[in-house]
């Protein structure tokens, strides 16, 4: 292709129909949003053309309802390499080494089709990952189930673990953490939201931002398919030459190429043939090649017709816009074509150069010598549609009185409900079925502590990680919901020793032009971006997914908080297992017993009722940083962050997660000992050590709240003058829900 | 030539998949399935002409890699 | 003791496989690409866990076709101890140095978890560090480990001690209640007739260190490091 060529204007190809209102309006394109598109492109647009800006001006990839909410949380720190806006988020963790991660979310996929749509997701996030240079060591995911009596949660749960297992196990990328909720509100909308880690050298970081021009654009991976192209182009069916065939909507993941991907991938980030990588995925190639060109400020000629293909018959239009999954952009630099073939083809995956760099900043389509699409690059960002939509917050509940919440009759009988109740019922059916243990690094697995930590390979650091949100106060006030949710996070990766160091986002919500639910996105961006600050806790890397509601019923506002954090030395980490008789057990942080929003309220009561829990962030800091040194000073042997369920239910969790019992005694003056058990204060953390004197006499030195409340031992769980359970008791009825839920006919 | 081979568990050998499906039809209201058993379909391009050649060479296809005969056993159409 | 890891399209244990070794013997195995047939010679060769060719078709039945395990074949026959590890398993029996196959879990389902071993036999290159009827935590992960062979066949290997390992209870009982996959007589690992070649559906590379899953596995590498050195 010469420069005199890409002048051309772009020709149709045969059978392609005119764009009509109505094929705007399938575009998804607003006809405000159609009027920007001709103004940029002076004529009215090809097919392709037009899918090319349908595709980079819709939710999903411009965040045109959520950007000017997401700028205002903090992204910088001293440790921070890369914040938002690359593939994934990247963080020096010391020693020229970087940790890279990002959570993102395939929830309408994996709605329907449970076991592809969360393979894919999957897929997905560990590209972005490994794109970007890292090898993955971790994965995680954050999962959101409608009522367990509906009749299509158990099936959901069922394709969805078996599609998360079925990719991140065969790719050998252990699955260590996570958390999964079920709420009515979830009914018809679920949320798969999954995060990837990776490390790489600090100072062998690929970005997506093209340089060079002339340098050659180079695809590998798997052949595009029709998966996934969008819905709306459906009605264009005589666009397609080979109307025959069907075109599956659903993405289908093959994690076994995704490996060679990734081996080939690393194997030629090894070499210093690479001048820019980016992976293919939503919007597949017409995202990729764009921001590829956008943030290198160049031009890009892509030619169609060397895009390996899967199907016969393909057209421009579905070749830009497919979401087949498994493939790779690459720019390299001139002359290290057949190096970078070498690598791909050992690895018996597809390589094509299909284009090259220019300085003309326009992405320059052609299809077989003729030009089938001619888009200016920089307007279509600059001019790229952004909303500020009108949002009214959602006011503060009126605080319960626990006073008037009335205590259980039979205390055994409370504590039994709630450890065999859905939220707080072991997950374990779960996650035995990820392998979490591959690559030999899981020093926490599942369940055994707050967050999961892997070794760092060649050396004894620790990477802490979590995932967490508690949607039910988001809800109830987005706020304090959007606080406590990077605060929880922040005490996951502190209750293990680790130092929390930053954040990725997944902000799942309704309908952002109905103004309640815009309101509930400013106010966790609010809340978010208080905790944040206040923590040193950055955001590095995020996702928005928005229109999650049914027939006018959003869910609950999910901004689910991804974290990182270090420890030095892995040795000194602990877990929340209470392995070990006559430790003391101690609270930390102040206990008032707010039972406003709580588990207990919800399970025992049915009642979603007050304000969430206040979240003081000074003390969180405070607290946190005081349980964190006397972890890593070994003055510790366990702790737990408390919070769904309080005091009892975190007491209940370190007991049966180490098969030890323990017995707590009320301190005096407590009148309401259902808010002080069950209560859902923040801030908080339960500790076990052999010297619980010194413990105190350090706490009260640090201004940190602290009791003593009893000592490990014995195969009960005491709480002198109201309950004593066997733990095998506790056991069945919290390992037993979900497996027993699994099996049980529809 | 195209080429169909069906690989099938042999009788005897426990078909955990066979037994979830013949359930879960048995649960839909299917009451008269009885036992089921879940075998592979595979579609093969051949550049052949010669039936008996075909064959043959499908049968060591299959004794090689197609099928475990460990467990399986399989058989082979030949269309068109 | 000089060893070979194998690697497949696919193998994703091949890096724990390799770090356990290095753990124990201070030495980096080799890594054998699938396509080579002509590697170095080694004192064992492992066939390392993960998915080769993706599972596709059945487990490690593409890989058994490997130019390498043509090799590894030849070189099992002339008395070149193999070590097959979960896939790797699956592989060896694809390639036939082991009888009988790994069919799909019972449940149907993938199981990560540690799992309780009894050991056969101490009388083996591979188990010489363990005492017969020693029981050792070590961690299953795989879909497909549910051990299957013919009556002839089981009686073959029972009658001449070829088990190595059977999945057991903490305490050591051989039951149902420690089977994590539906396994005939809670067959974990088995020897060929020689006791040169070892397959096992569990991981004994995840259990040698003491923060990563403990050291019941270690045992096994020692034991092989003492007799090949």
């Amino acid at each position: 292709m010469t420069i005199a060529q890409e002048k051309n204007p772009p020709v149709k190809l045969p059978n392609e129909p005119a764009i009509t209102p109505q094929i705007v309006a399938e575009h998804g394109l607003a006809p405000d949003e159609y009027e920007r598109l001709l103004k940029i492109m002076g004529r009215t647009p090809t097919m392709v053309e037009l899918g090319i800006f349908s595709a980079m001006w819709s939710e999903h990839c411009s965040y045109k309802s959520s950007k000017v909410w997401l700028k205002k949380l903090p992204t910088k720190a001293p440790w921070v390499i890369q914040g938002p806006g690359e593939n994934a988020g990247v963080i020096d963790i010391g020693d020229g080494q970087a940790a890279i991660f990002k959570m993102e979310s395939h929830n309408h996929p994996s709605y329907i089709e449970p076991y592809q749509g969360a393979a894919t997701g999957v897929g997905g996030i560990l590209r972005d990952v490994f794109t970007m240079g890292a090898r993955p060591v971790a994965n995680l995911n954050a999962l959101r189930f409608g009522d367990p009596n509906h009749p299509r949660t158990r099936h959901l749960v069922s394709g969805v673990v078996a599609g998360i297992g079925g990719y991140g196990n065969c790719m050998g990328i252990p699955t260590v953490g996570g958390e999964t909720n079920f709420h009515s509100a979830y009914n018809g909308n679920i949320l798969v939201n999954a995060m990837t880690v990776g490390i790489a050298p600090s100072d062998r970081i690929f970005y997506a931002a093209a340089a060079g021009i002339g340098n050659p654009l180079v695809y590998v991976g798997s052949k595009t398919g029709r998966d996934g192209i969008h819905g709306a182009t459906m009605s264009s069916t005589e666009f397609n030459e080979d109307s025959e065939s069907k075109r599956p909507t659903v993405q289908v993941g093959d994690p076994f190429v995704e490996k060679l991907l990734l081996e080939a991938c690393l194997e030629l980030m090894a070499t210093d043939a690479i001048v820019a990588i980016q992976d293919m995925g939503a919007a597949g190639l017409t995202s990729s090649s764009f921001e590829m060109a956008a943030k290198g400020g160049l031009g890009v000629v892509v030619e169609l017709d060397k895009v390996p293909m899967r199907e016969t018959g393909m057209n421009p239009y579905e070749l830009m816009l497919s979401e087949s999954q498994e493939r790779m952009l690459i720019v390299l630099k001139p002359g290290r074509e057949e190096l970078a073939r070498k690598i791909f083809e050992k690895w018996e995956l597809d390589f094509a150069v299909i284009g090259h760099l220019t300085d003309t900043e326009r992405m320059v389509l052609s299809w077989h010598g003729d030009i089938v699409g001619n888009i200016p690059i920089p307007p279509l960002v600059t001019e790229a549609p952004m909303y500020e939509r009108p949002w009214t917050l959602t006011p503060l509940p009126a605080e319960l009185d626990a006073a008037k919440v009335p205590a259980p009759k039979d205390w055994n009988a409370s504590l039994i409900t709630l450890m065999g109740s859905p939220d707080l019922a072991s997950k374990a059916w779960i996650w035995k079925q990820y392998d979490h243990l591959i690559m030999g690094n899981t020093a926490i697995r599942p369940q055994d502590g707050d967050a999961a930590l892997v070794r760092v390979p060649g050396g004894h650091k620790g990477l802490a990680m979590t995932s967490d949100c508690t949607p039910r106060y988001v809800q109830a006030h987005p706020e304090t919901g959007g606080r406590q949710a990077v605060a929880e996070a922040w005490r996951n990766i502190t209750a293990t020793g680790a130092k929390p160091l930053a954040v990725t986002d997944n902000m799942n919500f309704g309908n952002p032009q109905k103004p309640e639910i815009m309101g509930q996105f400013a106010g966790a961006i609010m809340g978010m971006t208080e905790a944040c600050n206040a923590l040193d806790f950055p955001v590095v890397s995020g996702n928005v997914s928005l229109y999650n509601e049914t027939e006018g019923r959003p869910i609950l506002p999910t901004p689910t908080i991804g974290a990182v954090g270090v420890i030095e030395d892995i040795a000194t980490s602990v877990g929340s297992r209470l392995m070990q008789s006559g430790l003391a057990l101690v609270l930390l942080g102040e206990t008032k017993g707010w039972l406003g929003q709580s588990i207990y309220l919800r399970e025992l009561h049915g009642r979603e009722e007050g304000a969430p829990p206040p979240v003081d962030l000074a003390a969180e800091r405070r607290n946190g940083d005081f349980v964190r040194g006397e972890i890593v000073g070994r003055r510790v042997a366990a702790c737990h962050d408390l919070s769904d369920g309080g005091l009892l239910v975190g007491l209940a969790e370190m007991c049966l997660a180490g098969g030890t019992g323990a017995t707590l005694k009320l301190p005096k003056g407590i009148n309401a000992p259902h808010a002080y058990l069950y209560g859902e204060d923040q801030a908080r953390y339960l500790v076990a050590t052999d010297d619980g004197e010194a413990l105190l006499a350090a706490a009260a030195k640090a201004g940190v709240p602290a009791v003593q409340l009893g000592y490990s031992g014995g195969v009960n769980l005491v709480v002198e003058g109201l309950l004593d359970l066997p733990l095998s008791e506790l056991r069945a009825v919290h390992e037993g829900w979900l497996p027993d839920y699994m099996s049980s006919a529809a | 030539m195209k080429a169909r081979v069906h690989v099938t568990l042999k009788n005897g050998v426990l078909d955990p998949q066979g037994k979830a499906i013949g359930h879960s039809l048995n649960r839909l209201g299917f009451p008269e399935v009885g036992d089921v058993r879940q075998g592979k379909f595979i579609e093969l391009e051949l550049a052949e002409t010669d039936k008996a050649k075909a064959k043959a060479r499908l049968d060591e296809m299959c004794r090689k890699l197609l099928a475990n005969t460990v467990i399986e056993n399989y058989s082979i159409e030949l269309v068109g | 003791m000089k060893a070979a890891v194998l690697v497949f399209p696919g193998s994703n244990r091949e890096g724990d496989v390799a770090q356990a070794i290095e753990l124990v013997t201070g030495r980096r195995p080799s890594m054998v690409w699938h396509g080579d047939g002509d590697f170095e010679k080694v004192d064992l060769i492992v066939v390392p866990g993960g998915f080769s060719y993706g599972d596709y078709l059945r487990c490690g039945a593409m890989a058994a076709q490997s130019p390498v395990m043509a090799e590894v074949k030849k070189r099992a026959a002339q008395g070149v101890p193999v070590l097959g590890i979960c896939n790797g398993f699956q592989i060896v029996t694809e390639a036939g140095l082991l009888p009988g196959t790994l069919m799909r879990n019972s449940h149907l389902k993938f199981v990560c978890s540690d799992v309780h071993l009894k050991v056969e036999t101490s009388q083996s290159l591979f188990t010489n560090r363990y005492q017969a009827g020693q029981v050792i935590k070590v961690p299953v992960a795989h879909a497909e480990g549910n051990y299957f062979a013919d009556a002839d066949t089981l009686k073959r290997l029972e009658d001449r001690g070829q088990i190595a390992f059977r999945y057991c209870t903490p305490s050591g009982v051989v039951e149902g209640a420690g089977n994590p996959n539906g396994s005939t007589n809670n067959i974990a690992g088995i020897f060929n007739e020689t006791k040169t070649v070892l397959g096992l559906m569990p991981h004994p590379e995840n259990a040698v260190e003491p923060m990563f899953g403990g050291t019941d596995g270690k045992g096994l590498f020692e034991g092989m490091v003492e007799a090949l050195s």
